[in-house]
């Protein structure tokens, strides 16, 4: 068993949901009254996945324009960057070719890019076609899910797909700044149990109160998910 | 019913001033004459107005750590006072010349205002107001209602935020701000305020921005200056005054909103703080009430946990300040503190994780970023904030703020501040004095206040809102700058109040009407004494530094 820390960093302009959908994946939540981000936010997030104890640094940015000048520093070794945008806003999904340029611009190390369209729950609305985005990511060598915060749909499989790119670049670019290390699993066994940060279990319990019927999509966290 | 009396009569010690440090942890200069001097800017705009330099000052010195430390004492230093006060009292003479004469204009102002938004005439811009049910504009009566507007708008009249109502409306409203400010402008003088009625307006000028106040509460032209420096440090926390200036420089006519977006929410928490919470007013800050030797505790764990570059470590509960390390030579002023406690009040976002924040502390640096490392300590109310220079330090602070957080946990010191905050502040009944209703004590060496909580009869929000608006009417009387008073014994309907001001100390205190000046003296002496003797729990006194 090998370990792998990587760091990830999530793109794409104010309000498509990037902080909605890292919260639905750390925290297994979706909260109504997320505030926009200021500046960057910092969860990490630990799985197995194919034999390999992945651990993620999820770099969570604030969508705003005066924001951008911070972005190289997000970006700055990166592994692995989500670029997000909303189905329902097609001036979204022009800033997602805008984040790939600058980051083609800008990053030497081999990098796995993943596309999301977000809010995919809200299909009348749509104004990003979905052969559009599928497309767009294939040009540029990109996984692409479309997905939903709300709905809870795609993200667990993005994520998962995201480290399996992570743990193939890694076997066939060994120079590409991805830490692998032998994993000793006779140690600390309790941490291969996902960890939902403290913060979060208070925003859990939260909504819990607020909200009993979400309380049933909140499974008790599960070991990563594998395949 | 306002009488001043003498000095003498009131025989408090005041050279022990309860509360008091030799080593203060907030700048204490005082805030209406640091205004006075700012404002004094205006005739001579070739002087520095803004603190600068230091970030790249301790950039430079941490790159060569060893050379020179003799420049950097130097320019710390703030600008020179001693020329900008005789600034002063000229430019005051000059002003009350120019109110007197935009009074008489001010009704025509008024009535006015209302035809030429109709007739679409000023700078042609094209009225696109449509009758809005939900969103308030200039025609619908609850827009009128509101007690203090709130306007900020870009040299060239381009809309950038209203408190109430959207500003896409009101751009016509922004065109008479706009062409009233440049108009006395052009003569080589400022636009100060108008008084309308029951209302006053006041106008301050903060190139490239426009700021403007109009305000039924009664509350004088400096609080309402104060409040609007408040607003444009606001701005300048967000976008540097480096950045603001570049950016109109390169186009004058920019909407100034793309940036901001997501910055509405925090000046209207701010507008609303104002209006509540007198820290403002004081330009003091709330200390957590905290045994000492707990606080102490959590000072030099802080401390030991130092790494480079950290300038600030600030620990905050429930808006109120636990305490702060500081780098020796740099001190926080309490306005940007406000700004700090704003930030922490008006976002959920810190709550859920650790967040990576730039943040502009206008009175420290206008022309930088320090870069903040925010968490919530463990999901207790306790949220530290690690600000530094570098902006790559981030796993740097993030291993400082797991040393901390060991050691507060070591020390059980994380559920005294939980304990704390839910006892809230001590009721007035504990000061043990009959008579006393409420009162505010700031100490001036610190910059820091203190208040017993909301008891009744004060426990209506409706009835705190006048109590507020008591204070603020004693604390405009004694401060104000024509005729500055000692001490002001007011008698009002509800509740009569003692305001008293010495070298050492502000005092505010509330009494039940039918008080006389001679019971109340020796209560807010019995207060003093109350607060010597709480002073190490109330007040942080023994800051560490790094």
């Amino acid at each position: 068993m090998k370990a792998l820390e990587a760091k990830v960093v999530v793109l794409g302009t104010q309000g498509v949901g990037k902080t909605s959908i890292v919260v639905r994946y750390v925290g297994k939540i979706f909260s109504k009254k997320v505030s926009p981000t200021i500046g960057s936010s910092f969860f990490t997030f630990k799985m197995t996945v194919d034999n390999y104890r992945v651990k993620l640094q999820l770099w969570d940015t604030a969508g705003q324009e005066r924001f951008r000048s911070m972005a190289p520093m997000y970006y700055r070794k990166a592994n692995a960057a989500f670029i997000v945008y909303d189905i329902t806003s097609y001036e979204s999904f022009d800033s997602v070719k805008s984040w790939v340029e600058e980051l083609k611009k800008n990053v030497d190390a081999p990098l796995v890019i993943c596309v999301l369209g977000n809010k995919c729950d809200l299909a009348e609305q749509r104004q990003v076609p979905l052969d559009e985005g599928v497309q767009f990511a294939a040009s540029i060598g990109a996984l692409f899910f479309e997905t939903s915060a709300l709905k809870n749909e795609g993200i667990e499989e993005a994520f998962l797909r995201l480290s399996l790119a992570l743990i193939s670049l890694s076997q066939s670019a060994p120079n590409c700044g991805l830490l692998v290390k032998d994993y000793d699993s006779s140690r600390r066994k309790s941490a291969d149990i996902v960890t939902v940060p403290p913060s979060l279990k208070v925003l859990q319990d939260k909504i819990a109160e607020e909200d009993e019927e979400e309380f049933e999509e909140r499974e008790p966290a599960k070991n990563g998910g594998c395949c | 019913m306002a009488t001043s009396l003498h000095s003498n009569q009131i025989s408090a010690g005041q050279e022990h001033a309860p509360g008091g440090s030799q080593n203060p942890v907030l700048v204490t200069k005082d805030s209406y004459e640091e205004l006075e001097e700012d404002l004094s800017l205006d005739v001579d705009q070739s002087r520095p107005r803004h603190a600068s330099g230091v970030i790249a000052e301790i950039v430079e010195s941490r790159q060569h750590s060893e050379v020179d430390s003799n420049q950097n004492n130097a320019a710390v230093d703030y600008p020179a006072t001693d020329q900008q006060v005789k600034g002063i009292t000229a430019d005051t003479n000059h002003l009350s010349l120019g109110d007197g004469q935009l009074t008489d204009e001010s009704e025509v102002f008024v009535e006015e205002e209302e035809q030429r938004l109709r007739s679409g005439s000023v700078l042609q811009t094209v009225e696109k107001t449509k009758p809005a049910v939900v969103e308030e504009d200039i025609h619908s009566a609850a827009w009128k209602k509101h007690k203090k507007h709130i306007f900020i708008l870009s040299e060239a009249g381009k809309p950038i935020y209203s408190r109430y109502g959207n500003e896409d409306k009101l751009v016509t409203l922004m065109g008479v701000i706009q062409a009233l400010m440049s108009f006395v402008q052009d003569d080589k003088d400022s636009l100060r305020s108008v008084v309308a009625g029951g209302h006053l307006i006041v106008f301050l000028l903060r190139q490239p921005l426009m700021l403007v106040a109009a305000s039924s509460t009664g509350e004088s032209q400096q609080q309402l200056f104060l409040q609007l420096r408040y607003m444009y440090n606001q701005i300048l926390s967000v976008l540097t005054h480096t950045q603001l200036n570049r950016i109109f420089e390169q186009r004058r006519n920019y909407d100034l909103r793309r940036l901001l977006s997501g910055t509405e929410r925090f000046l209207n928490s701010l507008a609303d703080l104002m209006d509540s919470d007198p820290c403002f007013l004081l330009t003091a800050v709330r200390g957590l009430p905290l045994d000492n030797t707990v606080r102490d505790v959590i000072g030099q764990s802080m401390q030991s946990a130092k790494v480079k570059d950290l300038v600030f470590a600030i620990l905050i509960a429930d808006g109120q300040l636990v305490t702060l390390v500081h780098m020796k030579k740099y001190i926080l002023h309490p306005a940007d503190l406000h700004l700090v406690i704003n930030l922490l009040k008006a976002s959920t976002s810190f709550e859920t994780s650790d967040s990576w924040v730039p943040l502009c502390l206008p009175n420290f640096d206008s022309s930088g970023y320090l870069y903040s490392h925010i968490s919530y300590l463990d999901d207790s109310p306790a949220c530290l904030l690690l600000m530094t220079v570098d902006q790559m330090a981030f796993k740097e602070m993030e291993n400082c703020k797991q040393k901390i957080l060991e050691k507060l946990k070591k020390h059980n010191c994380l559920a005294a501040i939980k304990d704390s905050v839910k006892r809230g502040s001590y009721t007035c009944q504990e000061v043990g004095i009959s008579e006393l209703r409420h009162f505010l004590y700031k100490n001036k060496s610190t910059a820091q206040f203190t208040a017993p909580s909301w008891g009744a009869p004060y426990s209506d929000p409706a009835e705190q809102e006048r109590l507020f608006s008591l204070y603020r009417f004693v604390h405009q009387k004694v401060h104000n700058p024509a005729r500055p008073l000692k001490i002001l014994f007011y008698v009002g309907s509800h509740e009569s109040a003692l305001g008293w001001i010495t070298s050492g100390f502000e005092l505010y205190a509330v009494f039940s009407p039918l008080t006389t000046k001679q019971v109340a003296i020796l209560a807010v002496n019995k207060i003093l004494k109350w607060i010597k003797k709480e002073e190490e729990r109330l007040f942080i006194l023994n800051p560490p530094e790094y």
